[in-house]
């Protein structure tokens, strides 16, 4: 951690956090205007938690900024595959993302043999994996294997799409 | 002695050959995802939730118990190995276990983290068995006001001991809270920040939001920094224990034991603390100090045994009061409430014999995972080479497997994903996730206590501080607020400051003297 120095005017990017916070908060706050008494008595009204919560991240955001502002940065978390000496990969992280929106996108109507199998090649591919052929086949057998254990095993039907009837 | 009595009734239940297959099914599972890289137990039950829906209650909790023991002996294990420690619990074993490896003694600090571990998790698991019916008996006599203030003592807790940061670790519990907040209000029936949307008037799914920060964050944050050289496993040699071994390493085992398993008894989280204590403790004790640093073997017995018997500890809260400390307790709690299990101090009472049959499966577990670490160390290594890409592709497919099979909705992929980015953005800046998933999963219960509360008082205030109990915990938590602040003044007034402290804000005296210790170590 302490090897970890942090470079001056990096910090813009932790204001986005206080801003998170704050937005949220605001949202809390404005919702619970929204809601309707109804017979509450005393302290505790429909309005009193999502207020409470809400002006709490506010003054989380405020004191997040201030502590920003003094020079206090998070601290990035570490592991044992994680390498914080360069910066972030984004293009990996996109194209994993893009794989997961995929699967998320079309599991109802391709099923879940198709697109599981495409998220993982397309993940993997994002990893760094470049031995096309053997991961095609371990993604359409996990894929398959996956879809067979849930539906035997656990008895949880996830969607077939377009290979309904052929499974 | 009930509790004695009581645990006998459990192994009987325990020993059943189908009981012993899932509970080596757990610890097997266990270890495996303990030395994989970027896995932690928390992640693995995460992920295995979907099993709920067709495994027997017995046997579910039966192979999550394995598998919250087998993860830290695996863990130890990777720390040894590689010197990266996934958890900050391994953090201090890593550093004089690494040491031991280099300089050839790998064996005999994997023979001590696990043997010590073994002894540890045995006594604690006998201390829970022995202090949980006591703590219900208390418990099951506490009002609303007084579970109200033990969550918020453990909102706090959870919070200003994780992390360096404590603005970073409430700012993680009020997202937790506010993700609580989505759905339908309880008292007035009204929908809160549901923002019109169908599905989210039902709230988020917790299993949805675990798997997100711990699954899909995680392997998200990993993908971006990805360490892209092979890693360098230092090979296991020399001889497993000697009789010097043995003789250095029994007092610390019994010393780590005696420190870790209050402080996960206590609700205040996290084996960090009490494996830093009991590594300078045992520097302080040792009589060949000047070994500390290149690979002293009770560096890495007394921090191990306290890691494993701060875990079983931390099931005291868990099961008596339903109050999660840990990443992986947070999870366990999930795989109660599947089966419509609360945790609690009507736990014991109602599902005795549930409760029984887990303590005494952990006992099993404890003695297999004994028998599979010591003589496979080697083999368990060879995981740590398993191609990153399969690894957290694979990750990624159990996740959305396990959010999607939830509801069958491919709307929780979209918030898997959306969370998921919300976990990886925590990572970046240094916000601790337990927070958030405990805010999460006690808010709501909080809530209801509160509103409890202040009905009996007619909406007076004073209705949740009527209690000598609740009184007594909003004073600990004041000082647990508080305490850090002048601890850090006295501190600052005696010693002129010192060298670089970490870049965060109040540290507290702890955080301190841990950066020393790493500086040292290392």
């Amino acid at each position: 951690m302490s090897d970890q120095v942090q470079k001056r005017g990096e910090g813009r990017s932790e204001y986005g956090v206080s801003l998170l916070l704050l937005a949220l908060g605001i949202v809390a706050i404005v919702d619970a205007l929204g809601l309707i008494e109804r017979g509450a008595r005393g302290f505790m009204t429909a309005r009193t938690v999502p207020m409470f919560v809400g002006g709490l991240l506010i003054l989380c955001a405020v004191l997040l900024a201030v502590d920003i502002a003094r020079g206090g940065r998070g601290e990035q978390e570490e592991g044992e595959d994680v390498d914080l000496s360069g910066g972030a990969d984004w293009r990996t992280v996109a194209l994993l993302a893009a794989a997961f929106a995929f699967n998320a996108a079309f599991i109802d109507r391709l099923g879940w043999p198709i697109t599981g199998a495409v998220m993982f090649f397309g993940s993997a591919y994002a990893l760094g994996n470049r031995h096309y052929v053997r991961l095609a086949v371990i993604s359409v057998a996990l894929s398959l294997v996956t879809w067979y254990g849930f539906f035997l095993g656990l008895g949880v039907k996830l969607p077939a799409g377009l290979l309904d009837g052929i499974l | 002695m009930d509790g004695l009595n009581a645990l006998l009734d459990g192994m009987s239940a325990a020993l059943t050959p189908m009981n012993l297959l899932y509970a080596f099914f757990g610890v097997l599972l266990g270890t495996a995802i303990g030395v994989l890289p970027g896995i932690g137990p928390a992640m693995a039950i995460a992920l295995l939730l979907p099993l709920t829906y067709t495994l027997p209650v017995e046997q579910a909790i039966i192979m999550f118990a394995g598998l919250y023991y087998g993860g830290m002996y695996g863990g130890s294990t990777t720390s040894i190995l590689l010197n990266t420690p996934g958890e900050s619990a391994s953090v201090m074993t890593a550093i004089e276990g690494n040491k031991m490896a280099k300089a050839g003694r790998g064996a005999a600090a994997l023979s001590t983290a696990a043997i010590g571990s073994f002894v540890a998790g045995t006594i604690a698991t006998f201390c829970l068995a022995l202090l949980a019916p006591q703590v219900v008996k208390v418990a099951i006599q506490l009002g609303d006001p007084d579970y109200l203030a033990v969550m918020l003592f453990a909102f706090v807790a959870v919070t200003t001991v994780l992390g360096s940061s404590k603005i970073r670790g409430f700012a993680s519990l009020g997202l937790g809270v506010w993700i609580g907040l989505i759905g339908i209000d309880p008292t007035s029936g009204q929908q809160r920040l549901t923002f019109g949307i169908d599905q989210l008037s039902d709230g988020i799914d917790v299993v949805v939001v675990a798997v997100a920060v711990f699954a899909m964050g995680e392997a998200l944050w990993i993908a971006a920094h990805l360490r892209r050289a092979p890693a360098r496993i230092t090979p296991i040699k020399g001889r497993w224990m000697t009789r010097e071994d043995l003789s250095r390493s029994w007092k610390p085992w019994l010393r780590g034991t005696v420190i870790g398993f209050p402080f996960g008894a206590i609700p205040a989280g996290g084996a960090e603390i009490p494996t830093f204590l009991s590594y300078i403790s045992e520097r302080k004790l040792s009589k060949k100090p000047e070994e500390f640093g290149h690979g002293a073997i009770e560096g890495v017995a007394g921090p191990e045994a306290t890691n494993n018997a701060s875990a079983a500890g931390s099931l005291v809260p868990l099961l008596t009061l339903g109050i999660p400390t840990t990443a992986t307790a947070a999870v366990m709690i999930l795989a109660f409430q599947t089966y419509g299990i609360q945790p609690g101090p009507r736990l014991f009472q109602d599902q005795g014999p549930l409760v029984w049959t887990l303590i005494a499966s952990l006992l099993i577990g404890n003695a297999m995972l004994l028998l599979l670490n010591l003589p496979m160390a080697g083999l368990w290594a060879k995981l740590l080479l398993i191609p990153r890409p399969y690894l957290y592709a694979g990750i990624l497919m159990f996740a959305s497997l396990g959010a999607y099979a939830a509801n069958g909705s491919p709307f929780d992929l979209w918030l898997l994903l959306f969370i998921g980015g919300l976990g990886f953005a925590m990572r970046r800046f240094g916000l601790p996730v337990v927070p958030l998933i405990v805010g999460l999963i006690l808010a709501p219960r909080a809530e209801v206590f509160m509103r409890r509360a202040l009905q009996i008082s007619d909406g007076h205030l004073s209705g949740l501080v009527n209690t000598t109990f609740s009184k007594v915990v909003y004073v600990l938590i004041a000082l647990l607020i508080v305490a850090p602040f002048i601890w850090s003044r006295v501190r600052g007034r005696r010693t002129p400051p010192e060298g670089p402290v970490g870049p965060s804000s109040p540290t507290t005296g702890a955080d301190d003297a841990r950066v020393h210790a790493n500086t040292e170590g290392a």
